[in-house]
C-alpha cells in the first residue's frame, strides 16, 4: 500500500475544492486533490448554461468553460498533485486518509484536510419510483450535456426550482418534449426569467401539484399527477394522466457529509442549508481541528459562492500551516469575505444567511460547552477515535424544534424539499 | 394491478420497501441504526445516500420526533463497498 505524504489533502475537485487547492498552492502549500471522477470540475462539467454571477466574476460564462479553465490551472500547478478516479474511504485521527484508487487502496497522510464533497440529490417516494426512466436532474444533465444522450422522448419534471427550470429548457433544446413541470409549493421556486423561457415554449408549470405515481411494465410509460390541498395531501378527482417515458426529479440537494460524520465533526440539522451540515467558523474550519469545509457540503448554495468559500478554506489551511504572512492573510481574507458578502446580497440568499447564522449560534454553544469541560480531556471531540463517530446532535436540537414539526404529512416533506430547491439552485446567484 | 404505498421501494440498493420500514418501526425500532440492522436499508453500494432522508422522514412521522433529532446511522470506514482482495493486499504489502 502506497503512502503519500502531503501538507494539505482536499476531497472533491468541484468548484469549491479546485479553488481551495489553487489558493493553498499559491502560498506554496503542497496539496493533494482527490476526486472520484475522471474529469476535474464536479457538477460544472454538465452545466452548459451561463452563470448569473456577481460583478464580473464568472458572470455570463458557461459552467463547463469555467471547469475547463480551472482544470487547466490545476494541471499546470506544480504544488498540486491530482488523484482522480479516487474515492475517500475514511479519515483517521493521525491525519491518514484512506483512499481507493484504480490500482488499489492507498494512504494519503496530510497535515490539513479540506472536505469539499458537494451534495447528493433528494429522492421522492411514489409508486413506480424504481422504474427505469425515473432520473434525478443531475443524471439527466450528465446524459445530455456530457454524453450527448437523450434520456427519452417526453419528460415530466418534478420541482420548479432553478435546476428543474433550467434542465427543462435544456431538454427542450435537445428536442425532448416536456409534458409539464409540477411544483408542490404554491409558487414557482426558481427565477421568473427561467420560468418564462419554458412557458413561452408551451410547457405548463403547475404549482400545488405533485406526482401520484409512475407506471409501466419494463420502464416508465406514463405518470399520474394530482393537485395538493393546504395540508399537502393529494385531492382525489384531480388526477391527470401524462404520457411520458421520463420522470425527472429536481427536488433539491442535501450535503454529502459522510466523511465529516465519520471523523467526528459536530453536525447539526439546518433546513436552510439543506439538512445535516458541519458546524464551521468564518475560516471554514470545523470542530475537528485542521479539518475545513467548502461548497455544498457546508450548505447548499451555488458554484460562485462555492468557489469563494473554497478560496477561504484554502487560505485558512495555508495560514494554519504558517505559509501566509499576517499582512497577506488579512488582505486576502477581507477580499474573499467581501466577495462572499456580495454574492449573498440578493433576496434569494436570505435563507442561506439565516441558516449560516443559526449554524454559527450552535457552534458558539458547542465551543462554550467545550470550554467548560476542558478540565476533562476525555470529553474533547478531538480525542474521539475516528471509528467512533460523534453521532450526537449539536446542543441546539432540544432548544430548536423549528421546522421539524412540519413533517407529519407526506406532502409536507416533498414541499420542503422542493422549496429548498427553489431559492438556492446550483445554477444562479441572485445579484 | 394496483400498487400500494407499502410496495414503494425506499432503499434501491437492498430492495427495501416502505412497508418493511413501517413494519420495523411498528415493531419498536426508534433509530436509523435499528432500522438498518433489521431491514438492511442503507447497507448497499450507495451506503444510504439515497434512502437516508426518506427513512428519517418516515421515522420522524411515525415517532413524532423532529427530523433534527433523527441521527443518521453510525458511519464507519470504509465508506463504500471495497473488494476483500483490496483489503487483503494492504496487509500483504505492509509485511514486505
Amino acid at each position: 500500500m502506497a503512502v503519500r505524504t502531503t501538507e494539505l489533502v482536499i476531497i472533491g475537485a468541484g468548484p469549491a475544492g479546485i479553488c481551495a487547492a489553487l489558493e493553498a498552492a499559491s502560498h506554496g502549500v503542497k496539496t493533494t486533490l482527490v476526486d472520484r471522477g475522471e474529469e476535474l470540475g464536479g457538477q460544472l462539467i454538465k452545466q452548459t448554461h451561463k452563470f448569473f454571477g456577481w460583478h464580473k466574476k464568472s458572470a455570463g460564462t458557461r459552467g463547463v468553460l469555467i471547469a475547463k479553465k480551472l482544470a487547466e490551472e490545476v494541471l499546470n500547478n506544480e504544488n498540486i498533485t491530482l488523484l482522480n478516479s479516487t474515492e475517500a474511504l475514511g479519515y483517521y485521527d493521525d491525519g491518514t486518509l484512506l483512499v481507493e484508487t484504480p490500482r488499489g487502496i492507498d494512504r494519503v497522510l496530510g497535515d490539513r484536510l479540506i472536505v469539499a464533497t458537494g451534495a447528493s440529490e433528494r429522492m421522492l417516494l411514489f409508486p413506480g419510483n424504481d422504474l427505469p426512466g425515473v432520473y434525478g436532474a443531475g443524471a439527466v444533465q450528465t446524459l445530455m450535456n456530457v454524453h450527448g444522450v437523450r434520456p427519452g422522448d417526453s419528460v415530466l419534471m418534478i420541482g420548479s426550482g432553478n435546476i428543474g427550470l433550467i434542465v427543462s429548457y435544456q431538454l427542450l433544446q435537445a428536442g425532448v418534449r416536456v409534458a409539464a413541470v409540477v411544483e408542490a409549493m404554491p409558487t414557482i421556486g426558481g427565477y421568473a426569467v427561467h420560468a418564462s423561457k419554458i412557458r413561452r415554449l408551451g410547457v405548463p408549470i403547475m404549482t400545488r401539484h405533485t406526482i401520484k405515481e409512475a407506471y409501466g411494465k419494463e420502464q416508465v410509460e406514463g405518470a399520474v399527477i394530482w393537485e395538493l390541498d393546504e395540508n399537502w395531501n393529494g385531492i382525489p378527482g384531480t388526477e391527470k394522466d401524462l404520457e411520458v417515458d421520463v420522470v425527472c426529479l429536481a427536488i433539491g440537494l442535501t450535503p454529502l457529509a459522510e466523511l465529516l460524520w465519520q471523523c467526528g465533526a459536530e453536525m447539526a440539522y439546518i433546513p436552510e442549508l439543506g439538512g445535516f451540515v458541519p458546524l464551521y467558523d468564518e475560516t471554514m474550519e470545523t470542530t475537528r481541528k485542521g479539518v475545513f469545509v467548502a461548497g455544498d457540503v457546508a450548505g447548499i448554495e451555488e458554484a460562485s459562492t462555492a468557489m469563494a468559500a473554497g478560496r477561504m478554506a484554502g487560505l485558512s489551511a495555508a495560514r494554519s500551516l504558517g505559509k501566509v504572512s499576517d499582512l497577506d492573510y488579512s488582505r486576502l481574507r477581507n477580499e474573499i469575505a467581501g466577495e462572499l458578502e456580495g454574492l449573498r446580497s440578493g433576496p434569494a440568499s436570505a435563507k442561506i444567511l439565516s441558516g449560516i447564522a443559526k449554524m454559527r449560534a450552535m457552534l458558539q454553544s458547542v465551543k462554550e460547552a467545550a470550554a467548560v469541560s476542558e478540565a476533562e480531556p476525555a470529553n474533547q471531540p478531538a480525542n474521539q477515535p475516528a471509528d467512533q463517530p460523534a453521532n450526537r446532535p449539536a446542543k441546539q436540537a432540544a432548544s430548536e424544534p423549528a421546522e421539524a414539526g412540519d413533517l407529519p404529512k407526506a406532502g409536507a416533506r416533498d414541499s420542503e424539499a422542493q422549496g429548498n430547491n427553489g431559492s438556492k439552485s446550483e445554477e444562479a446567484v441572485g445579484a | 394491478m394496483s400498487r400500494t404505498d407499502d410496495d414503494i421501494i425506499v432503499c434501491r440498493c437492498e430492495d427495501v420497501t416502505l412497508g418493511e420500514i413501517r413494519r420495523a418501526i411498528s415493531e419498536g425500532a426508534t433509530t436509523m441504526d435499528e432500522i438498518r440492522r433489521i431491514t438492511r436499508a442503507g447497507m448497499g453500494p450507495c451506503q444510504g445516500r439515497t434512502c437516508r432522508q426518506l427513512i428519517a422522514s418516515e421515522l420522524a412521522r411515525k415517532t413524532g420526533k423532529p427530523v433534527a433529532e433523527v441521527m443518521p446511522s453510525t458511519i464507519r470506514p470504509p465508506m463504500k463497498p471495497v473488494a476483500m482482495g483490496s483489503l487483503a493486499k494492504i496487509g500483504e504489502e505492509d509485511e514486505e
